[in-house]
């Protein structure tokens, strides 16, 4: 009996390292474009928006006629929001042929996959990976959204240089990178600007669900502000939670806010007077923003958020590159890097996310945050 | 020397491992080998040798153990440390790497007598809780620790990053739930590879070994081993420990080849995940654990063509194996329909 399954075992092993050693044939006359995400798990919303938006961008260039008279191909690969899982993705589109990665979506994969892309020279373009170390590890990763610590420091002298408030509270998820790497900058920037911070409140993603104590404690504190740099999800929980208390300080968030106004459910007019820095808007009134949400609605049937913004932007910046550098498809990736690293840094977007974007070498875009306040329940420029 | 039905049956199993070896080095040197399956190489020693390690616990010793992933989190935490620490002082890579394994096997193992001492006392499903509360501890201890090193030495904190008081020149090494990011990649398949054999060579040698033979006395009947003067606290503590160690090393060569570690992935998802990888290899069948883990580590990235379908047809996978595998009328069936096939080759075997 023992024996059977040795043979089973040895037959199943024997077809999978098959499957497995079948190295693709890879086509020459478009640009393959990977992208890393998390499609399954706690983090789909975000690799589901972007793999979704990207998509639409590609058929769109695919439309108009490609870029430099070639076709884009997309493939989307899961990496569950694991960055073991992600470099087994990124392997798997190594081997579709894969000449630029347009990820990973999430931080902490994309430090492990960014690792990986250096040594084999890939150009990288995270479209929503923000902490700093997602792109530091080599010269040919670049990123569309701000960093942490922008967002942090931006914050903080928005919140200083307007007088907003003297006495500021701030709660924060110490267990997700994106939200303390914002907290760390922000309370680093804190000490040039007046005001004092008079509560500093943590969470985790474990605890997420009851800010009661956080709440009272701003409140017991005096707090005329609340900083609140985590993602809109646990924001609407803080302000039902808050409201419930009679706690109505001025809340402040970062771009990870956006999206609030769609969390099923949820009072909106709880969130009225709402500060957010945040590059996307998608009630904006400009015709690429509603062309962009229009389509992102009838496709997929709901209000494109950041990330969506950011990865669409993406593609477009893909693009821009490919024809400043004058790229073909037939050029391998490494050359395909060494290319696109020098058009990044001569090229001018204009996309969802922010009007004459530019990328220096170090692969950090320079765009404007743009802080909105939320008024009968839609965003309003500040 | 006369060869025991044992010793040859551990040539079988080494053989294996090391045959595999040979056939990937050769597929490797050819290029045949795709990028996604170079990948895997390492995450899968990680997996056998985990799969193995707790193979030691629950089918050697019988204790239903769920909490080894946080055996595994200690070691890759504790070799990453030191990685990190030392990456100017010992440039050798080798040397380093060598000491980060020892370093990793040797926390996991302290951990294990710590945690061994109080839980063993416990049986069965009590036993299961209390080790599932334990992995999960030690996840939630490493979460809240925040070390940073400066010219004045380390600095410690259990609050945030801030509250470390470094000088402008200081890197904050491990940092709370964002975990150790930059870790050296120093892990190779070799390297795996020999970890794997050193862990077969560690657990076949125990099995067959008189500590062995009373620590499976103890699984069949706690009593009679008892009273015939087996000290069971000692022989129990002994299987958990190595058992600990080794998880540790598997850990120790899992962050060495990843840029970013974070104590969040040894979650009892993991644990859960390395009892899947014993049962159903076969409780108690060392090399069983070896080829389980490995398909099952594989099966998930090898089904990326199927997209959205992948997660399903995996559950779906397992879900048949271990029916086929242990349900009684499969076991009838396979005995009916095709054992006649396998009947001459399993006469030779047994």
């Amino acid at each position: 009996m023992k024996k059977f399954n040795k043979v089973v075992s040895a037959v199943m092993a024997a077809a999978m390292v098959a499957g497995a050693l079948a190295v693709p044939a890879s086509a020459e006359d478009t640009f393959k474009i990977g992208g890393i995400g998390p499609m399954t798990g706690a983090a789909a919303a975000y690799g589901n928006a972007v793999m979704n938006a990207a998509q639409i961008a590609v058929d769109e260039i695919n439309e108009a006629g490609g870029v430099n008279g070639a076709m884009l191909e997309f493939n989307a690969q899961d990496d569950e929001h694991d960055a073991e899982k992600s470099v087994n993705a990124y392997n798997t589109l190594k081997d579709w042929g894969m000449q630029m990665l347009l990820g990973t979506v999430t931080s902490a994969p994309c430090i492990a996959v960014e690792a990986e892309a250096v040594n084999d020279n890939m150009f990288l373009l995270t479209p929503s990976g923000s902490a700093v170390d997602c792109i530091t590890a080599g010269d040919n990763a670049f990123r569309v959204c701000f960093s942490d610590p922008d967002q942090g420091t931006a914050s903080a002298k928005y919140i200083g240089e307007n007088g907003l408030a003297t006495k500021v509270a701030a709660i924060y998820d110490s267990s997700d990178v994106y939200s303390s790497g914002i907290y760390a900058t922000f309370k680093a920037e804190a000490a040039n600007q007046p005001f004092e911070i008079v509560a500093e409140e943590a969470f985790t993603a474990d605890s997420k669900t009851d800010f009661t104590v956080q709440l009272q404690k701003a409140k017991d504190a005096g707090a005329e502000l609340v900083y609140l740099p985590f993602y809109y999800n646990e924001a609407s929980l803080v302000l039902t939670q808050a409201a419930a208390m009679d706690f109505s300080p001025i809340w402040f968030g970062v771009d990870g806010m956006d999206g609030i106004l769609s969390v099923e459910g949820f009072d909106t007019s709880l969130a009225e007077g709402v500060m957010l820095l945040t590059p996307f808007s998608a009630d904006a009134e400009d015709d690429l923003t509603k062309n962009f949400v229009a389509k992102y609605q009838e496709l997929y049937n709901e209000v494109p958020n950041q990330f969506a913004a950011d990865a669409y932007d993406g593609v477009y910046i893909i693009k821009a590159a490919l024809e400043q550098a004058g790229a073909t498809p037939d050029m391998d990736a490494s050359t395909l890097c060494d290319a696109l690293k020098v058009a990044m840094t001569e090229i001018t977007v204009d996309g969802l996310t922010g009007a004459g974007m530019t990328w220096d070498a170090s692969g950090e875009p320079t765009k404007s945050p743009k802080a909105v306040v939320i008024e009968n329940g839609a965003y309003k420029g500040l | 020397m006369k060869m025991t039905k044992n010793f040859k049956n551990n040539l079988i199993t080494y053989a294996i491992v090391i045959a595999a070896f040979i056939i990937v080095q050769i597929l490797q040197s050819t290029g045949n080998l795709s990028s996604l399956f170079k990948g895997l190489l390492v995450p899968i020693c990680v997996y056998v040798i985990l799969a193995v390690s707790l193979n030691l616990v629950v089918g050697i010793s019988g204790e239903l153990s769920l909490g080894h992933a946080g055996f595994m989190c200690v070691g890759a935490f504790a070799s990453a440390f030191f990685s990190k620490c030392t990456q100017q002082a010992i440039p050798a890579d080798g040397l380093r790497f060598f000491l980060a394994i020892l370093i990793g096997a040797a926390a996991a193992a302290v951990f294990g007598i710590v945690i061994g001492i109080p839980v063993l006392r416990l049986k069965g499903d009590y036993l299961a809780i209390v080790t599932l509360a334990f992995g999960e501890i030690i996840k939630n201890v490493i979460n809240i620790f925040y070390i940073g090193k400066d010219s004045n030495g380390f600095h410690f904190s259990t609050k945030d990053q801030f509250s470390l008081g470094m000088e402008v020149d200081g890197t904050v090494i491990l940092n709370g739930p964002q975990g150790i990011t930059g870790v050296p990649k120093n892990s190779s398949f070799l390297v795996g590879v020999i970890l794997i054999l050193v862990t077969l060579f560690i657990v076949l040698n125990l099995i067959d070994s008189r500590d062995g033979r009373a620590i499976k006395a103890i699984r069949d009947n706690r009593i009679a081993a008892g009273s015939v003067g087996i000290n069971i606290t000692k022989y129990k503590l002994m299987a958990f420990t190595v058992s600990a160690a080794l998880a540790g090393m598997a850990g120790a060569l899992y962050s060495h080849n990843l840029a970013t570690l974070q104590a969040s992935k040894f979650n009892f998802n993991t644990s859960i995940l390395a009892l899947v990888f014993v049962v159903l290899g076969g409780i108690g069948n060392i090399r069983g654990s070896v080829i389980a883990a490995v398909v099952l580590t594989a099966l998930p990235e090898l089904l990326r063509g199927l997209a959205d379908y992948r997660m399903l047809i995996y559950a779906i996978v397992l879900i048949a194996m271990m029916l086929f595998n242990w349900a009684p009328k499969a076991l009838e069936w396979r005995e009916r329909y095709l054992g006649r096939f396998f009947r001459k080759s399993a006469k030779e075997g047994k």
